[in-house]
């Protein structure tokens, strides 16, 4: 009782293949960059646009071989496209209807509906005249008034303002919740992913590049893009011992591993020096600063070297330093801030 | 110092009524001229007809039997015209505009023949097509007893003729400028294609559908060329108000010129009264 599929779409530059189970209930979340084929894979699923291979079984029956008005799927598409000819009601009312509801009946479908997600007194509105977070639940509504059993969002609070994304944030992960049924979710951002999703499936060039729980993704990451959206410094080298060599370095690490490996350390564990420091271990190296940013409340330093880093450090610190651009200095991170873990 | 306070203020003081005070003393004659001269030429023959319109008489004369059934004939034909056009023109805008099949161009490019076509030609063509002797009037004379030539439904036929192009470009054009997704939308939520196509892109085209219509009426009920050819000029059967006016000229101008009156308003109110749409179309 789940979501199946191996969806390949080949296309002349671009190539999807990738593998997706989802389980009754469960939010998975497909996190990647622009034009890594995240909305590529949910249209798939829609029946939008053709599979050129794979196959998708829902509940164990194909769902490749229907066409899109014949999947039992709900969409909620980014700009939410709500009909604007027909106030919120009817737009909720719509699916009930193709699907052989008669007109009263849907109506108190989607009435039903509206009142869920607390927009019973906008009923009779048109979409225009709607903000964007209550299109946003009109929209949520019309894809679960027709009771899918696979429902679909395409980068559902993208189009919303900073302020207004937090509180439907809040609500979408509400009816989430409580939705039966399995859920696919495209996002580029990290953070929506995280909130909303058990399982995270990060897609760079139509390939699936890591999958787990948010937790997973966000302590290992396994690619430049993942560690960026996290917010790590992320290499892979050799590991022997409580030693990771990245090209002509030498890592001190926390973890006991031999092979190939990931170390990763959050910005923050980098120690910056005019001058190179004495006495403690640490994992030490001259770096040159490339640019410095605003970052929060600190300041992050980029850093090239014989690795390439992000530190985050106090505004104060880069007062008492007077770091500068070009400027060469010492960085450090102490073993047990590292993480590595088995490419 | 001086100068730039000087210029400053008179600046200030041109821009005062706004952006077109501060532009009215360059109009440039080069396009007012010939803008009031298209304007006078547009507008003086209309001006002529109600000018010269034996006005003291006219209530009698449009209370003319003759008049009224042109009249009648004329609305009637183009209504009919309108309703086929629509009933043939919006499906055949929505394959033009949605459904991608080979030789898609150069059916586009045909449906609009009839544009440029001179309208006696298009009656001619059509007496070829259905007249008694044509390739398909042969047909129908034999099959089903039926001839249209020189019937009311041949004008019907002429008019929908010369004026469908006029619906199909207007519709074809709102449908391209529509949003697709929406009918992904409707798709998603379980829509027959013939369910979005009345519920959705319809509704969406509707402004131009609005347009194409009133173009293709006009259209219709000006028709002259492609009607005197294919249906004839037989009074209450297939002469309408161009044809009546055109008789009259030559036997008694006064007469055209009262249906040439009736023509205009006529044409006048009813485009007036659906120019909200018009205007508001895509």
């Amino acid at each position: 009782m789940s979501l199946h599929a191996h969806l390949v779409v080949a296309r002349p530059r671009f190539r999807l293949d990738i593998d997706l189970t989802v389980a009754p209930g469960q939010v998975v979340a497909l996190l990647g960059p622009n034009g890594a084929g995240k909305t590529t894979a949910l249209r798939a699923l829609a029946g939008l646009t053709g599979l050129s291979g794979g196959h998708i079984t829902l509940d164990g029956a194909p769902l490749h071989t229907l066409a899109a008005e014949r999947r039992p799927i709900g969409m909620v598409f980014q700009d939410y496209l709500l009909f604007p000819h027909l106030s919120a009601l009817d737009n909720v009312a719509f699916g009930p209807r193709c699907h052989g509801a008669s007109k009263s009946d849907a109506r108190r479908t989607a009435a039903a509906w509206l009142e869920r997600v607390g927009l019973t007194e906008h009923a009779r509105a048109r979409p225009r005249q709607l903000s964007g977070g209550q299109a946003q639940r009109v929209a949520l509504a019309r894809a679960l008034a027709i009771e899918p059993r696979l429902l679909l969002l395409d980068e559902p609070l993208a189009a919303l303002d900073a302020r207004t994304r937090l509180d439907v944030r809040a609500q979408l992960r509400r009816h989430l919740a409580a939705f039966d049924g399995a859920t696919v979710l495209v996002t580029h951002d990290p953070l929506e992913a995280m909130v909303l999703a058990d399982h995270l499936v990060v897609i760079e060039n139509g390939a699936i590049v890591q999958q787990g729980t948010p937790a997973q993704v966000a302590q290992r990451p396994r690619t430049d893009y993942v560690a960026r959206l996290v917010g790590l410094n992320l290499y892979r080298g050799i590991a022997t011992g409580r030693q990771v060599k990245i090209e002509d370095v030498l890592l001190s690490v926390a973890e006991h591993l031999d092979g190939p490996a990931f170390v990763a350390f959050p910005p923050a564990a980098v120690a910056l020096y005019r001058t190179r420091p004495d006495g403690t271990p640490r994992n030490l190296w001259q770096a040159r600063i490339e640019g410095i940013e605003r970052h929060g409340d600190n300041v992050r330093i980029h850093l090239e070297g014989p690795i390439t880093a992000s530190a985050d450090i106090t505004p104060a610190a880069v007062a008492e330093l007077d770091l500068t651009p070009g400027q060469r200095i010492w960085a450090a991170v102490k073993a047990t801030e590292t993480h590595a873990y088995p490419a | 110092m001086t100068p730039t306070t000087t210029s400053t203020g008179r600046g200030g003081a041109r821009r005062g009524p706004g952006p077109v005070g501060a532009l009215a003393g360059r109009t440039p004659w080069v396009l007012v001229l010939p803008a009031v001269l298209g304007m006078a030429f547009l507008l003086l023959p209309l001006a002529g007809l109600l000018i010269k319109a034996p006005w003291p008489t006219l209530p009698e004369r449009l209370a003319e039997p003759q008049v009224l059934e042109a009249l009648r004939l004329s609305l009637v034909t183009a209504t009919i015209a309108t309703l086929v056009c629509l009933l043939l023109g919006v499906p055949l805008a929505w394959l033009l505009a949605r459904v991608a099949f080979p030789g898609r161009r150069a059916v586009r490019a045909l449906v609009t023949v009839p544009l440029v076509l001179p309208p006696v030609v298009g009656g001619v063509a059509l007496l070829l097509v259905l007249g008694r002797r044509g390739l398909v009037g042969q047909w129908l004379d034999a099959t089903f007893g039926v001839t249209l030539p020189f019937t009311t439904a041949g004008v019907v036929l002429a008019e929908a003729f010369v004026a469908m192009p006029f619906l199909v470009i207007s519709v074809e054009g709102a449908l391209r400028a529509a949003d697709l997704r929406l009918e992904e939308a409707a798709a998603t939520l379980g829509a027959s294609r013939w369910t979005i196509f009345r519920r959705v892109t319809l509704p969406l085209v509707a402004p131009g559908v609005v347009a194409g219509a009133v173009l293709c009426w006009a259209r219709a009920l000006g028709e002259f060329g492609a009607t005197i050819t294919f249906a004839g000029n037989f009074p209450g059967r297939t002469q309408t108000m161009p044809l009546a006016v055109y008789l009259a000229l030559e036997t008694e101008p006064e007469a055209a010129i009262v249906l040439s009156l009736l023509l205009l308003a006529v044409s006048v109110i009813i485009l007036a009264s659906l120019r909200d749409k018009w205007v508001t179309s895509p």
